[in-house]
This record gives C-alpha cells, sequence and structure tokens, in this order.
C-alpha cells in the first residue's frame, strides 16, 4: 500500500535511535531499554518456535505411515513432549506479552519505558536460564510426560522430570515478573490525558492478561514445586500409596493452565484489534465491549479449570458447573469477533501483510473456538477426549489463533521495530501459504479424532482395520506441516531480507493513530522527549497519506 | 545530609538532578507508587505461592482430619511455635517502625531497627532449627522417609533448647517416649482417643515441611533483602523523600509474618 513511496527518506524515519544509540556487545546484555529487551525476546522466542518447529516436523514424518518411520517409539515419546514444553512454556506464553508487549507497550502508553526496567531484563535473563534447563533435559535423557507432567507417571519415570519442571518453574517467574511491569506500568505511567477508555485495545488486552499472569503463575510454581519435592523426597502428596492423590495434581495443573491459555490468546487478540481496525481505516467498533471482554475472560478464565478433567473422574455436579461456565467463556469471545467483523463492514479494507494474518486469524480462531463446544459439552468429550480433535482443537487456537495473531502484529510493527520496510507482496504470498499449508495439516485431525484416533500414538496400524483412511489422512496432515514449514521460513526470509534490501520505513507506514506511530522509525532511545498528544487511539479520519513525506500524518478535524 | 552519586544506573541515571529517581518517572511520588504498586502486586503472586500449599493442606484436612490432630498433639511443640510468632511479630513491629524513622530522617534509628528485625530473622531460624533437628533425630519426615521412633537420649519434644542436654544427663530415658509410636504420650483426656497411630501420618509432615520450608525460605529471603536495606541506609541512601526500597522490604518482610500466622495456628493449635 502506501508504504512504496517515491520518497528517498520518509518522514519520521530516524537514523538515530535506539538501535545505534549505543553499540557493544554490553549495551545491549545490560541494557535496561525495554525496546531492546523486547527485541532479545523476540530473537530468543523465534529461535524457541524453530526449536519446537523441528520437533513438530519430526513428529508428523514419522506418522506419514502406520508402524515405525524413523524414529523408535520411546523417542517419538520424547520428541512430541518436547514440542509441547518448547512451543508452550518458550514461545507461546512470552511470544506475545514479552516480545511484542515490551517493544510497544511503553510506546503505545506514551512512557519512557515499563515501570521496572531492571526487573524487565531479570526476566528476559530467566528466561534464558529456564531455556537452559529445556536444552540440558534434550541433552540429558529428555522427557516424556507430555508438557503436562501428568502424575502419576511424572513421578516415576526415569526420563528428567525435576530438571524440566525447574526450567517451568523458572520460566514462570519470568512471567509474572513480566506481568507485574505490565500492571505496575499501565497503571502509573500514563501521560497526561491516556484515560483507561483512551488505551488502545492491545493494551487492555496486555493487562488483562499480566492480571492472568500474576494470579495464575504461582500456583504453577507451588505445583511443580512439590511435584520435584515429590520425585526428590518422596513426598507423598500425589502418590495414593502414601495417603496422596493424583488427581489433586490435575486440579493444581489446570488451576494454572486452563488461564495459561488466556496468557496465549489475549494479548493476541489485542493485537488483532489494532490491525483490524488500522487497515479498514475505521475506528474500532465496540470500544468498550472489546476492552471489557478482555477482562472477562480473564476472570471467568479462572474458574474452568474442571473441564479438562471431566474424565478424571470428578462429580457429575462439578462436571456440569465446569462446563456450564465454558461456556459462559465463549460469550466474550464471540463479543469480540463479532466487534471486529462490525469494525471491517463497510470500511475501506488495505490488505497488506499484517491484515491478511488478522483475516486468517479471524477464519482460524472462529473454527478453534466453535469446535471447542463440543470439547465444553460433557457427552461429546467423553468421545472426543483425548483423541486428534483436541490435538486439532488447540492447534487451531493456538497456532491458528495466537501464532497467527503474532505473525500479524510481527509484520505490523516490524517497521517500527526495525525501521525497514519488507515486500508486502512476497510477505503476504507466504501469509496465505501459511495459512493453506496450517489447514492441510490440521483439519485432517479434526476427521481423524472424531473417528477415534487417540492423541498421543506412535503406531495407528492396530486402528486400520476399522479405519482404512486413518493413513491417508496422517499423510495429507504430514504434507501440510510441511506447506506450514515453508510458509513461515518464506516468511522469515521476507523479514531478514528487508533488513539489508527493505526501504526505510516511515513514522506511520499503516496510517495508525495509536502513539507508536507518532516516534519516529525506529524508535528514538527514550521514546518521547516530551510527553506526546493523547488522543483517540482510533480516529482513522484524522490519519491521511502524505505522498510527499511519504508516510501517513495527523490532519486536522475537516 | 549526604547524596551519594549511584553511578551504575546507566542510561536510567538520574537526568533530573535528582539522586534515585530513575529517567522514566517524573517524580518521586510517580515512582514511590509504582515500586508500592509493583510490591503489592508481588505479595499477591507470593500469597498465591503459599495459596497451593494451603489448598492442599485444606484438601487433606477435610480427607484425614485424624492424621493432623494426631499428628500435631504428638508431634510438634506448641511452645517453641508460640515463642517463634512473638518473635515474628516483634519484628514486624520494629520493621514498621525503621520505615517510619526513615520517613523521618532518623539515620540511626533506621539501623539500629533494622539491625534488630534481622537478629529476629536469625532468632526464628534458630528455634526452627531445633524443631527440625528434633524431628530429623525421630524420623518425624515426609512420607516417603517416615519412619517415626523416640528420640533414644532426648524426650520427644524438648520443652526448649537449653532443657536438651541437661534432660539427657539428669535422668534416664523416660519410658513413655519410647512407646510413643502405639501409644500417645499425652493423657489428657482429649487426646486419649488415639490408641493407636493413625495411617499416613508421614502426609501431615510432607505438608509441614512443604509449608514450613517454603516459608523458611522466605524468611532468609527477606532477612537478605533487609541487609540489603541496612547496607544502604549506612550510606545515608534513605531520606523522607526517598525511602521506597525500606517501605517495600518491609511490606515484604509483614507478608512473611503474616504466612506463619496463618501456619502457626492450622499446624500447631487447631483440632
Amino acid at each position: 500500500m502506501a508504504a512504496a513511496s517515491s520518497v528517498a527518506v520518509p518522514a519520521g524515519h530516524a537514523t538515530d535511535n535506539y538501535l545505534t544509540h549505543t553499540r557493544g556487545f554490553l549495551s545491549w546484555a545490560l541494557t535496561l531499554d525495554h525496546k531492546r529487551i523486547g527485541m532479545m525476546y523476540l530473537v530468543s522466542i523465534m529461535a524457541s518456535f524453530l526449536l519446537g518447529g523441528i520437533f513438530a516436523l519430526l513428529i508428523r514424518t514419522e506418522l506419514i505411515s502406520p508402524g515405525r518411520t524413523m524414529m523408535q517409539a520411546s523417542t517419538y515419546n520424547q520428541y512430541f513432549t518436547l514440542h509441547g514444553a518448547v512451543m508452550t512454556f518458550l514461545f507461546i506464553i512470552p511470544g506475545i506479552p514479552a516480545a511484542l508487549g515490551n517493544f510497544v507497550l511503553p510506546i503505545m502508553l506514551g512512557a519512557k519505558d515499563v515501570a521496572f526496567p531492571r526487573l524487565n531484563l531479570a526476566s528476559f535473563y530467566l528466561w534464558l536460564l529456564g531455556a537452559v534447563f529445556f536444552v540440558v533435559v534434550l541433552h540429558t535423557g529428555g522427557l516424556d510426560t507430555g508438557w503436562t507432567f501428568y502424575t502419576p507417571y511424572s513421578t516415576t519415570t526415569s526420563t528428567q522430570v525435576t530438571l524440566a519442571v525447574t526450567g517451568a518453574f523458572i520460566l514462570g517467574f519470568s512471567s509474572i515478573f513480566t506481568g507485574v511491569n505490565f500492571i505496575a506500568t499501565i497503571h502509573m505511567l500514563r501521560p497526561p490525558g491516556m484515560t483507561w477508555f483512551r488505551l488502545p485495545l492491545f493494551l487492555w488486552a496486555l493487562y488483562a492478561t499480566a492480571l492472568v499472569q500474576v494470579l495464575a503463575t504461582p500456583v504453577l510454581g507451588i505445583t511443580l514445586m512439590l511435584l520435584a519435592a515429590e520425585r526428590l523426597f518422596g513426598l507423598g502428596i500425589f502418590d495414593p500409596k502414601l495417603g496422596g492423590d493424583p488427581v489433586l495434581f490435575q486440579h493444581f495443573f489446570w488451576f494454572y493452565s486452563h488461564p495459561a491459555v488466556y496468557i496465549m490468546i489475549l494479548p493476541g487478540m489485542g493485537v488483532i484489534s489494532e490491525i483490524i481496525s488500522v487497515f479498514s481505516r475505521k475506528h474500532i467498533f465496540g470500544y468498550k465491549f472489546i476492552a471489557m471482554s478482555s477482562v472477562a475472560i480473564a476472570l471467568i478464565g479462572f474458574l474452568v479449570w474442571g473441564h479438562h478433567m471431566f474424565t478424571s473422574g470428578q462429580s457429575r455436579l462439578a462436571g456440569m458447573i465446569f462446563s456450564g461456565l465454558t461456556f459462559a467463556v465463549a460469550i466474550p469471545s464471540a463479543i469480540k469477533v463479532f466487534n471486529w467483523i462490525s469494525t471491517m463492514y463497510k470500511g475501506s479494507i488495505y490488505l497488506t501483510t499484517p491484515m491478511w494474518y488478522a483475516l486468517e486469524f479471524l477464519f482460524l480462531f472462529g473454527i478453534g473456538g466453535l469446535t471447542g463446544l463440543f470439547l465444553g459439552s460433557l457427552a461429546t468429550d467423553v468421545h472426543l477426549h483425548d483423541t486428534y480433535f483436541i490435538v486439532a482443537h488447540f492447534h487451531y487456537v493456538m497456532v491458528g489463533g495466537t501464532t497467527f495473531a503474532f505473525l500479524a502484529g510481527l509484520y505490523y510493527w516490524w517497521p517500527k521495530m526495525t525501521g525497514c520496510m519488507y515486500s508486502q507482496n512476497w510477505a503476504s504470498l507466504a501469509s496465505v501459504l501459511t495459512f493453506i499449508g496450517f489447514n492441510l495439516a490440521f483439519f485432517p485431525q479434526f476427521l481423524l479424532g472424531s473417528r477415534g484416533m487417540p492423541r498421543r500414538y506412535y503406531d495407528y496400524t492396530g486402528l486400520l482395520g476399522e479405519h482404512p483412511e486413518f493413513t491417508h489422512l496422517h499423510r495429507v496432515s504430514t504434507l501440510g506441516s510441511y506447506f506450514l514449514a515453508i510458509g513461515l521460513f518464506m516468511g522469515l526470509f521476507c523479514l531478514i531480507y528487508s533488513l539489508f534490501r527493505g526501504k526505510p520505513a516511515p513514522g506511520n507506514p499503516w496510517g495508525g493513530a495509536t502513539l507508536e506511530w507518532q516516534c519516529s522509525s525506529p524508535p528514538p532511545h527514550d521514546n518521547f522527549s516530551s510527553p506526546p498528544v493523547v488522543g483517540d487511539p482510533y480516529a482513522m479520519k484524522n490519519i491521511k497519506y502524505d505522498p510527499k513525506a511519504g508516510s501517513y500524518v495527523k490532519v486536522e478535524d475537516a | 545530609m549526604g547524596k551519594p552519586v549511584h553511578d551504575d544506573h546507566h542510561d536510567h541515571s538520574a537526568s533530573h538532578g535528582s539522586t534515585f529517581l530513575a529517567h522514566h518517572f517524573a517524580s518521586h511520588e510517580q515512582q514511590f507508587a509504582a515500586g508500592k504498586l509493583g510490591m503489592w502486586i508481588f505479595l499477591v503472586t507470593e500469597i498465591l505461592l503459599f495459596g497451593g500449599l494451603f489448598c492442599a493442606y485444606a484438601v487433606y484436612r477435610a480427607n484425614h482430619p485424624e492424621i493432623f490432630r494426631f499428628a500435631a498433639e504428638e508431634f510438634l511443640d506448641k511452645r517453641l511455635g508460640g515463642i517463634n510468632t512473638c518473635v515474628l511479630i516483634f519484628s514486624s513491629f520494629t520493621m514498621a517502625w525503621a520505615v517510619r524513622s526513615a520517613q523521618l530522617n532518623k539515620q540511626r534509628q533506621l539501623i539500629v531497627l533494622l539491625a534488630i528485625t534481622i537478629a529476629c530473622g536469625f532468632g526464628f531460624l534458630g528455634i526452627k532449627y531445633v524443631e527440625y533437628k528434633h524431628k530429623w533425630e525421630e524420623g518425624l519426615l515426609w512420607a516417603a522417609s517416615y519412619h517415626p521412633h523416640a528420640g533414644a537420649e532426648k524426650e520427644p519434644v524438648p520443652a526448649s533448647p537449653a532443657q536438651v542436654p541437661a534432660a539427657a544427663l539428669d535422668a534416664p530415658p523416660p519410658t513413655q517416649s519410647q512407646l510413643a509410636i502405639v501409644t500417645p504420650k499425652k493423657t489428657d483426656a482429649v487426646e486419649s482417643e488415639f490408641k493407636t497411630e493413625p495411617k499416613n501420618v508421614g502426609v501431615f509432615f510432607s505438608i509441614y515441611f512443604m509449608m514450613t520450608g517454603l516459608h523458611g525460605i522466605h524468611v532468609i529471603a527477606g532477612m537478605s533483602a533487609i541487609v540489603w536495606v541496612l547496607l544502604r541506609a549506612r550510606k545515608g541512601h534513605f531520606n523522607s523523600e526517598y525511602y521506597g526500597p525500606v517501605d517495600f522490604v518491609g511490606l515484604y518482610w509483614h507478608l512473611v509474618d503474616l504466612v506463619w500466622i496463618y501456619l502457626f495456628p492450622l499446624l500447631y493449635l487447631i483440632h
């Protein structure tokens, strides 16, 4: 769109910025600048994404044919466990808040930094330390419990459960510190004029996310600590032989891990709220509803953990209550989706790369969310429990939802973060390829699951007598995963290429009205020399493209 | 008073011309308010961390009340627990007073009160050590290592640390204590309901050691933080304008105190 300008150096492009402010390794390693910490997080998180993705491809390749294809059953168990653990703890949970959020939050807010810059840096190094634990696990015997660490298997297996839960415990602290920082920043560092209902919706989403991070993660911490103590000392709390109860572990675990799925999806929804409005050139529809639905999802999310345990032997009454509450979460989620669609209605839609990803998000999250309703219903869940239907459902939400939103946000803020414009055509093509690959990989899994293919199976030879189509469906799924990988790599190359050959980005390449587009691309070291003028974050009518400047600029009310 | 320049603040140094005011805050008030909010949020996470253990306690207490009644009566020393409660409450008082001293620019008083608070922390840990030591010697450990046997030379639960050697020297080991496994030592009418030990008493000690152990770690963390504040107080960093760290560490210390105030009755007292 407008970014292809004829101006050599467009308005708002800065050569003196946070990247060039100081130089040298230590100026990054010891930085307190939220933008540099965000960039370090981004690079590390993408590396984890790659690692988790390699495991995914290995799993899918093993399943391309029944029986043994390329690895042993025990290796397969380790690969799906590490795929889940790496993707969950190292990529999806910190993905949007710690990488994009760290970079964008203070600038969007109009602040110079987060409230506690040192805590922010500490959070990054804790993340690194947690990642080191996972790498050590990888090299010293692996992990085969599944990412959920269910007892009693996790207390009896000989793989490195203790190291892995220690790593996850440390990552939890990293997550808590990010959450504390975001809440304090949004409360305390708003400039004059930035009232609660002028906060961009991405900040509302991050705020709701931070609430969940702060309130849920400590419970995971104590659960993992109990699990480690169980293994090291024989605590007996989860061991029926010593008077304990293994189902208590599931309660503890899901009390965190269900809210954790909202840590994953809420910031993604925030990103989508920004992008839909900007590229429809329309004020967001239902601002307060979207803002409040984020908080509602965060709060209701604490009350639904039991829907992971419908078949674990909880009482029928508890099951009914949890089922009802689970349906309640659908309401605020649907509020968001309808408001996004209403925003696009009669808008002038620009199909930029971020918008492609956002539209794909709507489609995939729609499928992911609606299939969740089958799993929230008690009777159908008994049939679908522990099948590929579950796998397909949460990949539609976590990958189709969160990861597509993460990529949308990455392409949206990339010009701001790096000062470089990427090729819209190639990046959009990569996005479409990713979308097709994703659907090829995961839609067949709904069919597999509803026909009874259990999840986590290494070999499905025994099921082929009744279901000869399983081989075919698995093959399509594997093929799709390769397309997905190609699409993602292509997108990555577009970004890396832009760093070297990309056009310089203007201050406001997309026409956003939020504050980060008011400062230069990339932003200067301390964001704003004086507190910025705060207005309506979605006043798209006042932002017009100026061909002479090569950038969108603010115009006075006509 | 002298305000030494802190040069490890990198680019977050005092561009406002005022020491210890980070560049992204507009005023000391804003910095203090942000720090205080951050600390309160952190305390919430701490409560939830312990909350998991309190839940585990509630679940097992509801399922096996007899274990908790038996173990608390038989094996925990209310007197030592009570003394420790007093020690911690007193340390909370000195900590609160220390914050007041910082606000009033009373440097010397601040240092003395912080030192007393740290000393109370050591006192608490010392008494806790005595309690742990006896449990260790008597095999009163977590479930897998729970092998109770009466101390050969000592009372299972001595009245106070000072009496241990004296009791061992003066008197032959009381015979009742050797029967502690099968027959409760105490003869009060209330406790005589236990003719034999209930099953799985080890779970009580699992919970006991997890809760008091995690609390002990928090005491050590709190003491470390107070040492840091003490060292800064000696450099004269705190005054009526800038006393945030004293206040925040104080809040943390009160939480550590508060957790104990719940642990003590839950583990030692209630039937």
